[in-house]
């Protein structure tokens, strides 16, 4: 085939562009208002470090879209300075080769993330990439008024949780808002499996994928407790998308949503109060652990040296505690890096913040499986896939147990 | 002499970028992907030769033999019941109605749509708690129910609906052309003879829009094999992985997954499947073509 001077063609574009790259250039998704915010302070930092800072941002598609074009630009020898991967995605793109060391502006970073933290920024001990914020994903949002009447108690194990919804169900509310989605239905799952087998079966079943926890009766008893909680969603949940579920929560025709700390986002931007007009609580059991979803920007490997200058200061502008304070105060998550003022933060935020010291210290804080920070994309999907068939099926849980044990197997 | 030379390269070299073209983005691309799917690629693509590994594992998979079922069903429904509905809106349109270009214009407006705004808005008609269920429960009948949507047995049936509310109008606008083609001498002559019009579509008629129907399955055919955007606008693919069809399985497994060798094994076999549909009709088509 005739191919070959055409890919001859794009690598000399390629490095044409590589050679006049004097500028930092950094591909995100986070186009929607807090989040643009955000970015244009980071922006605003690498300015005044005398970088000239180039904006690659695709939206769409919770970032499939700029994946294919961040595929695209790698594979032509032209990768940007860096871009937002997260999770074991990092392990896949530094074992392709295209990732750069940042070690040499890393120095003490072991010291301000926790080891867990620490580990998904890292291939083969050098750093290569830098962690933005992070998310807790085990929240439970309730809506104050209806738990104020039901006793005001929020759930701290799944007995009362299910006895909570009970009383929600009887006021004539759907009890556990949810929306029918894989990524929702695992997000749930999540927390259901934390809740019922601890932090440390957690790590063993959903981040080592271990057999023997996957096949086991915790795992079946997290099926069965993820089956009753199937009961109390309205059969309207199917698509539906997650805020719309946070916004059941918030005009009181839904009790409760098992979601991420991106749910205090919607209640922000609606004026609702933590504590007035909702509450968020761990996850029932799981007031003692910490599921973490982390952002983070991949550091490529760039060639020249004045891209290289700008890459070090990117990841030391990124780690600096002005930016994790006004960036995760804009998206409503927390400060990755140790040593970041709570003062600013609200309620959720400062108890987000405490329990994540703690968890730290404890050995409770676990990679979210659910969204994308424990296994690579293919395993993590095939699960997802099981997870989503039992929740919209009439599958029992020893079957889905089985269906477990065989899509973790998958490479 | 030497214009009838021109006559003779010019047409080629015009047609040359096209085919150049077509030959490296088409067949090319098609000539990768399938040497792809038996490589070990996963988040770029790698080289490395896999044999026949990435198939092993697309057989294996729950969700794959759920998408290409779906494939059947939604396919097969969607391609009969468009053929019937548009040929049944062709005839009643074809009998010298009065505002015949008003009806026909309202009924080809589905097709200039997009899929992803048919299925916006079916999405918001069929969902229980917004559209039909809730409307009729509210004219006073509590015990209707309509919930296919949200029911991950039916689910797929939701979408056939919506495809065929959308492609109805343009198969009708082909069939509407076939019997515009009838030579009305036949019809005039089965009149004198006697014949009934039910008769007269039967027997006359309709067996002379064979190639009609040959290019309306053709068109909806590949519409419905490499579905997308209907699906994802409408069910998200769910609920669950209800509704999964075969494009969806290769795109997220392609660019979601990290797993290109699978989805592009995938995608081979979509290919296979369109061959399998395509080439028995586009023979049997030739061959009666060279008949007649």
């Amino acid at each position: 085939m005739k191919l070959k001077p055409i890919f001859a063609a794009m690598a000399a574009v390629s490095v044409f562009g590589a050679a006049q790259a004097a500028e930092v250039e950094v591909l995100h998704w986070w186009t929607s208002g807090g989040e643009a915010k955000s970015v244009a302070e980071l922006k605003k930092m690498m300015e005044a470090k005398g970088h000239k800072w180039k904006d690659f941002a695709v939206a769409g598609g919770g970032g499939d879209a700029a994946m294919t074009a961040l595929k695209a630009r790698v594979v032509s020898g032209n990768p940007p300075v860096a871009a937002q991967i997260k999770g074991p995605s990092i392990q896949e793109w530094a074992r392709e080769g295209a990732l750069g060391d940042i070690s040499a502006a890393a120095t003490d970073w072991d010291k301000l993330l926790p080891k867990v933290v620490a580990d998904v920024m890292k291939y083969k001990g050098k750093y290569v990439a830098a962690p933005v914020n992070v998310h807790r994903v085990n929240w439970l949002w309730i809506n104050q008024d209806a738990l104020n009447k039901a006793g005001g108690k929020a759930p701290t194990n799944f007995d009362e949780f299910f006895a909570l919804a009970d009383k929600f169900k009887a006021a004539g509310m759907t009890a556990v808002a949810h929306g029918g989605q894989p990524w929702q239905d695992a997000t749930v799952f999540e927390s259901v499996v934390l809740g019922v087998g601890g932090a440390k079966f957690f790590e063993d079943a959903l981040v080592k994928l271990d057999a023997k926890a996957l096949d086991s009766p915790t795992m079946l008893k997290s099926f069965d407790t993820l089956a009753k909680i199937k009961t109390y969603i309205d059969k309207d949940a199917a698509g539906r998308d997650w805020n719309l579920a946070t916004a059941m929560v918030m005009n009181g025709k839904g009790g409760m949503q098992f979601m991420g700390d991106w749910a205090k986002g919607e209640f922000t931007a609606a004026n609702k109060v933590a504590g007035k007009d909702y509450t968020c609580a761990p996850a029932p059991g799981t007031a003692n652990a910490y599921t973490f979803n982390i952002d983070s920007f991949a550091m490529f490997n760039v060639k020249a040296a004045d891209a290289k200058k700008g890459q070090a200061d990117l990841a030391a502008s990124i780690m600096s505690p002005e930016f994790q304070e006004v960036f995760n105060l804009n998206k409503g998550s927390i400060p990755a890096r140790a040593g970041v003022s709570k003062a600013k933060f609200d309620s959720c935020g400062q108890k987000s913040m405490a329990d994540f010291e703690s968890t730290a210290k404890s050995g409770g804080l676990v990679a979210s499986f659910a969204h994308g920070m424990a296994v690579p994309s293919a395993t993590q999907g095939a699960i997802v896939d099981v997870i989503a068939k039992f929740m919209n099926s009439t599958m029992s849980s020893k079957d889905a147990v089985a269906a477990l044990v065989k899509a973790s197997k998958t490479k | 002499m030497r214009s009838h030379s021109a006559d003779r390269w010019l047409p080629k070299l015009v047609l040359s970028p096209t085919l150049l073209a077509s030959l490296i983005f088409v067949y090319g691309f098609i000539l990768i992907t399938v040497a792809m799917s038996f490589t070990e690629s996963r988040l770029l693509p790698n080289w490395e030769w896999a044999g026949v590994d990435r198939y092993v594992e697309l057989f294996d998979n729950d969700r794959f033999w759920t998408s290409a079922k779906n494939l059947a069903i939604f396919g097969s429904l969607f391609i009969v019941i468009s053929m019937a509905v548009g040929l049944l809106l062709a005839i009643l349109l074809d009998q010298k109605i009065r505002g015949e270009g008003f009806l026909r214009a309202i009924y080809l407006y589905p097709m200039a749509l997009s899929f992803i705004v048919t299925g916006t808005a079916w999405k918001w008609m069929l969902n229980p708690g917004l559209g039909l269920e809730r409307i009729v429960q509210q004219w006073g009948f509590a015990d209707f129910t309509f919930d296919w949507l949200v029911n991950p047995d039916k689910a797929i049936y939701t979408v056939v609906i919506a495809g065929v509310w959308q492609s109805a109008g343009f198969a009708m606008a082909l069939f509407l052309a076939g019997l515009r083609g009838v030579d009305s001498e036949i019809i005039k002559a089965a009149q004198v003879d006697g014949a009934s019009l039910p008769t007269i579509y039967r027997r006359i008629i309709i067996p002379s829009l064979r190639p009609v129907f040959f290019s309306v399955a053709l068109i909806l055919a590949h519409i419905a094999i490499k579905s997308f955007d209907l699906v994802m606008a409408l069910t998200g693919g769910g609920p669950g992985t209800a509704t999964d069809v075969p494009a969806i399985f290769m795109y997220q497994f392609s660019f979601s997954r990290g797993q290109l060798g699978v989805g592009a094994a995938s995608a081979v076999m979509m290919l296979m499947t369109i061959m399998a549909v395509m080439v028995p009709l586009m023979y049997a088509e030739a061959k009666s073509g060279a008949q007649r």
